[in-house]
């Protein structure tokens, strides 16, 4: 692999970041080289002359399905609830976020 | 005055008015309890899948009508991804490249000149679920029940130069998306939110200055202040030789300022990608016809008709066109009543639109529904009412169910229109200001008016006035 697209750790480390993931030093090496293979492939395909290919935004050959705005769902907080690991005041409880 | 140039963008997110969600079958009625209206799918529950909610895409395309705007037949849902708890999934299904709604334009009228703002698209997304922050032992409450719902941003180019031309820009799109009925346009309960991208730049410049994102402006007013006091800010900045950091702030109404809200190093990096849970959306131009077809007249067609057809001037064809239901109120008066259109604008404008006002009510919830005002418009017009009596007659609708007849019979309003009662009356007030009267002999036309007032105040307010004044001038003279 040329080490010219070799990403570099902090960009590594900022990916880890935005996909809350926690990397170990040794993580880290080897995402630099997969990510940087994933990379050197997306550089081979944009090589190829597209010009006249429409852009494909899905694999299947497949066309949204709609449904009729029928409400269909009645509650089922409790049973949900259950399975949560935190609930207070049919909230669902999660470490504190301020934005 | 100033050297700086105002530029503002507008980006709305209009909450549908469907009955359930965008993805999923959940109801979006407001006012739940929490998490009753959070299903599977809405939870992002390991193993569900979305199914789009054809409502929603009829309803994008009906604001596409509307805006005359380029309709992407063809579209696409992507993946905004970020991390907040009150949005399960991990991302947001939103549209990037393939908006259901392109290009597009809405006019402004500005000091009475039209301004054409441009409409860069439209997309359809869904809402996020409400984080509470109240402690819950140290910890984050979330509520789902608006996960889902969903919502189309429609975003401006960045066309406007003053937080007034926002103003208008955002009355307008509110008064649009209510005529079609996409969106309820209640800022309270955040049916209808505002963002606004505001940058400033030397006149003449044409390269644009940084920007900041004002977030959730959820009032008319406060859009304008918000506006008024970042420009001031951003001026003041570069006017002591600083640089404006692009960062998305805040207002606060109650201290009148503007705060940074995330910090640069935040700044999210969505990674958009489509969605391969949901295939491209395929709409056909029959379904575009059939859409077309049940739009109504939409406000500026229906100004344009009440100013040709009721002879009224353009303030108030604006006025009574801003919403439907007061378009649809004022023209069932005029239909079921032989007064004059302008008379009739008045009333509607002034004394009815004073008591909602008063009572903060909507025309809808009128104690005065249009038959009984058409009925006293009526008796307006027939001088059965002076202005004086029919705002007494007003009154007594406003605070009863009485027809408008009963009233006056009962109060005993009906306007003296009889020759000879108001002659009688005006040979007393003769008799009794000689002094007046000289005076009107004398030359002094502006006298009159005391005696007509005369003659109404002798006839509790029921004489006729113009018939007063006609009668003392022949008398006079």
């Amino acid at each position: 692999m040329s080490s010219q697209h070799a990403l570099d750790k902090d960009t590594v480390l900022n990916i880890a970041k935005l996909a809350r993931l926690e990397l170990s030093e040794t993580d880290i090496e080897k995402y630099q080289q997969d990510l940087s293979a994933i990379l050197e492939l997306a550089k081979k395909m944009q090589d190829c002359d597209t010009s006249d290919v429409a852009v494909m935004t899905h694999p299947m050959d497949a066309v949204l399905r709609l449904r009729e705005d029928i409400v269909t769902e009645t509650d089922h907080r409790e049973n949900f609830q259950k399975i949560a690991p935190s609930t207070e005041k049919n909230l669902y409880l999660v470490p504190k976020v301020i934005d | 005055m100033s050297q700086w140039e105002t530029v503002i963008g507008l980006e709305v997110h209009a909450q549908l008015q469907t009955k359930s969600k965008l993805f999923s079958g959940s109801s979006i009625a407001f006012g739940a309890k929490p998490n009753t209206q959070a299903s599977e799918v809405d939870l992002a529950l390991p193993g569900t899948l979305p199914v789009m909610n054809m409502e929603a895409a009829r309803m994008g395309i009906k604001l596409g009508l509307a805006l005359g705007a380029k309709l992407n037949l063809h579209n696409v849902f992507d993946r905004k991804n970020y991390f907040y708890p009150d949005l399960p999934k991990g991302y947001q299904t939103s549209q990037l490249d393939l908006p259901i709604v392109g290009e597009g334009s809405l006019s402004i009228s500005i000091n009475g000149e039209e301004k054409v703002i441009g409409v860069t698209r439209a997309h359809l997304e869904e809402d996020a679920g409400k984080s509470l922050h109240e402690d819950f032992q140290g910890m984050t409450g979330i509520d789902l029940n608006r996960a889902g719902t969903p919502l189309l941003e429609i975003v401006s180019e960045p066309d406007m130069r003053s937080a007034q031309e926002a103003v208008a820009y955002l009355k307008k799109l509110h008064s649009l998306v209510r005529y079609i009925g996409i969106c309820d346009g209640n800022m309270q309960e955040g049916s209808f939110r505002c963002d606004a991208n505001v940058s400033i730049r030397p006149k003449g410049q044409i390269e644009l200055g940084t920007r900041t994102e004002l977030k959730n402006i959820n009032s008319f007013r406060f859009v304008e202040r918000a506006i008024e006091y970042e420009v001031e800010r951003q001026i003041d900045i570069l006017e002591d030789g600083g640089s404006i950091t692009q960062e998305t702030r805040l207002y606060d109404p109650d201290e009148h300022e503007t705060r940074p809200m995330r910090s640069k190093e935040d700044a999210h990096d969505y990674r958009y990608f489509p969605c391969p849970d949901l295939p491209p959306m395929h709409l056909d131009q029959a379904l575009v016809e059939e859409i077309r077809a049940t739009l109504p007249e939409l406000p500026e067609a229906k100004k344009a008709r009440f100013i040709t057809e009721f002879k009224l001037n353009e303030d108030d064809a604006s006025v009574l066109t801003q919403d439907r239901e007061t378009a649809d109120y004022f023209e069932t008066v005029i239909n079921n009543s032989q007064g004059e259109t302008k008379i009739i604008a008045n009333w509607v404008i002034g004394e009815l639109f004073a008591h909602l006002n008063k009572d903060n009510l909507s025309i809808n919830e009128s104690p005065i529904d249009a038959a009984r005002f058409a009925d006293l418009m009526n008796r307006i017009a027939d001088n059965t009412l002076s202005g004086k009596t029919a705002k007494q007659v007003f009154a007594e609708l406003w605070s009863s169910d009485k027809a408008v007849d009963d009233i006056i019979d009962k109060k005993g309003l009906k306007q003296i229109t009889d020759t000879g009662a108001i002659e009688t009356i005006v040979d007393e007030v003769i008799a009794n200001c000689p002094e007046q009267v000289q005076q009107f002999k004398d030359g002094n036309d502006k006298v009159i008016g005391f005696l007509v007032g005369q003659v109404m105040q002798k006839s509790k307010g029921k004489a006729n006035p113009k018939m007063a004044n006609e009668l003392l001038k022949t008398k006079l003279n």
